[in-house]
């Protein structure tokens, strides 16, 4: 095994153990919103994307990487603006929530 | 290594610590929105320094069309993830999560693809094989894993849209014909390991992964692809970091192996909280969705209907009340409602708590962002351990299409729901019941909690019995 392939096994290993202690601790009311977060975070493979439509030099790498592209970053900008969205609604609105109470009553 | 490529390393690394501080950040309601921000800001840091390393010419030889190929892409895909992000309901957010998830699987699988066809390119010019067993290794698994998300989850969000039938679709001879495909795939797997670079074999492992994705999800109940979905999203995680295997870049790894954590921890959260293995519910459980089956036989003890009128003046009258939503409020995209009907009890000085069970509507969580959107006091939502003891003080539980997670034989074993940690409903002192019929839920058994003497049973829709009991209370 050449260490290139090692220090890359080492780096894999610790990232998902990192994973799981990092994830644990997030309670069930953000177990959605977080889903999103981490799906946006696979969208890294934009970059991988890009590194293979930069190498494309004939029809059929250059369609892939297109695709390749475009599907990665419509995970990576849907899955942030949607996580945004979701978290948005999380803040507390005091002053917003009072006065359509009143409304509403 | 010169200095431009030093930088662009150390802004991939940058990039992932920014993924990782922003997982940490999203434990607490506070700081989950600055925590996704830094991690988009670390996915900005990450694509910029591709796009400079490419730039510099440090990636290799650039081919003619690459900055027009990654400016229309980025075009195409930035323009539909935007526009759907945005407009979606969010109600309708877990099958857009699925899309979402499947597309990030296809581009993993085919980074795997293209390296591949590459690299056995180079067979017919060099004898023998070119490519190290660890790169086959690394690309069959990122190609078989990466197809059978992509369609997996093409399926699981049709699913929840309603384009695909949400009850599961029984394939003849399904068991035979998924596991022909994964002997397919293995096989094929096995002759690239020990044999020649071959495309053409490639391409037959592709197709029985894209073919089994979709054998495999379409036998899943609609109840439970929430766990479904999470589970793929762990599987692309896992695709993304062995593309980065293949293409030897750290971030790819990182990142990758990041969410496939994350998203088995999810998955496992989230099937505990059901009282299910993940295994029982991929081989199909014994759930068909919500309300498929027969009502409840009259065995037992009487349901006592209840009218809107004498509904509403329990709760209007009661000094504490919780409200307790589930999957059938989801559906209904009754939250405004509950949310105008808890106001009008606040005014009349009623104290109103939401009880949110953990599998509260179709994700861990999904009923506190479906209720924030309709604008309810954060404080109000309760989790369950927090509110069970609070039962016992309540006077009215008033239970908008929630089923399962409410039945107290989960407190007795020998049914199948034993076991599953329930809100402790018929410890309120009455009970109100919202539901379009005496159904199921998708456990498939009668809930006791109807048969209750305390309980009182409002036949209706979500949206449309809230309505009436809104009415209802104004008009006292």
């Amino acid at each position: 095994m050449n260490p290139e392939l090692l220090a890359a096994l080492t780096v894999f290993v610790l990232a998902i153990l990192c994973g799981f202690a990092v994830i644990s601790k997030v309670p069930a009311t953000l177990h959605t919103p977080l889903m999103s977060g981490a799906n946006a975070i696979h969208g890294i493979v934009l970059v991988g994307s890009m590194l293979i439509a930069a190498a494309a030099d004939d029809l059929l790498s250059q369609a892939l990487s297109l695709v390749a592209v475009a599907f990665a970053t419509m995970n990576v900008v849907g899955g942030y603006v949607v996580t945004d969205r979701m978290l948005q609604m999380f803040r507390k609105k005091p002053t917003a929530a009072k006065p359509k109470a009143e409304a509403g009553g | 290594m010169d200095t431009i490529e030093t930088i662009v390393r150390l802004v991939w690394l940058l990039g992932a610590v920014g993924f990782v501080i922003g997982l940490i950040q999203m434990n607490s309601p506070a700081t989950a929105r600055n925590g996704n921000l830094l991690s988009a800001g670390g996915m900005a840091l990450a694509v910029v320094g591709t796009a400079v390393l490419i730039a510099s010419g440090r990636a290799g030889e650039v081919g003619g069309l690459a900055w027009p190929i990654i400016g229309i892409g980025i075009a195409i895909g930035g323009g539909l993830g935007l526009y759907t992000a945005r407009t979606v309901k969010m109600t309708a957010m877990p099958q857009l999560v699925s899309l979402f998830n499947a597309v990030g699987g296809g581009a993993a699988a085919l980074i795997g693809i293209d390296d591949y066809i590459r690299l056995a390119n180079v067979q017919t010019l060099v004898a023998g094989n070119p490519i190290p067993l660890e790169t086959s290794i690394a690309t069959v698994l990122d190609v078989i894993i990466g197809s059978v998300t992509f369609t997996g989850s093409l399926i699981a969000s049709g699913k929840l849209m309603g384009i695909i039938s949400g009850k599961p679709i029984l394939i003849p001879g399904g068991r035979i014909v998924t596991a022909a495909l994964a002997a397919i795939a293995v096989l094929g797997a096995g002759a690239l390991f020990v044999g020649d670079a071959s495309v053409p074999i490639l391409f037959v492992i592709i197709a029985a992964a894209l073919v089994f994705g979709v054998t495999m999800v379409l036998p899943i109940g609609g109840a439970d692809m929430p766990v479904v979905i999470s589970l793929l999203n762990s599987f692309t995680g896992t695709a993304v970091a062995m593309a980065g295997f293949v293409i030897d870049n750290p971030v790819l790894i990182i990142a990758g192996a990041l969410v496939g954590a994350s998203g088995a921890i999810l998955t496992k959260l989230m099937a505990d909280a059901m009282n299910r293995s993940v295994v029982n519910i991929m081989v199909g459980g014994f759930g068909g969705g919500e309300g498929t089956v027969g009502a409840v036989s009259g065995a037992g003890g009487s349901v006592r209907e209840i009218s809107p009128d004498d509904a509403a003046i329990q709760l209007a009258y009661a000094s504490s009340v919780i409200v307790v939503p589930g999957y059938g409020l989801a559906v209904a995209q009754a939250q405004h409602g509950v949310r105008e009907l808890a106001e009008l009890l606040e005014s009349r000085g009623v104290d109103v708590k939401y009880a949110i069970h953990p599998v509260a509507g179709r994700m861990p969580g999904h009923m506190n962002v479906l209720l924030a959107e309709a604008n309810v006091p954060y404080p109000q939502l309760r989790e369950m351990e927090e509110v069970n003891p609070e039962f016992d003080r309540c006077d009215v539980a008033l239970v908008i299409g929630a089923n399962d997670v409410t039945n107290p034989a989960a407190r007795r074993p020998g049914s199948p729901v034993s076991g599953m940690p329930i809100l402790d409903v018929d410890h309120a002192r009455s009970i109100i019941v919202i539901k379009r019929s005496m159904g199921r839920g998708y456990a498939g058994i009668d809930n006791e909690l109807y048969l209750n003497p305390k309980t009182g049973m409002l036949f209706a829709d979500a949206k449309d019995g809230l309505a009436s009991l809104a009415a209802a209370v104004k008009a006292l």
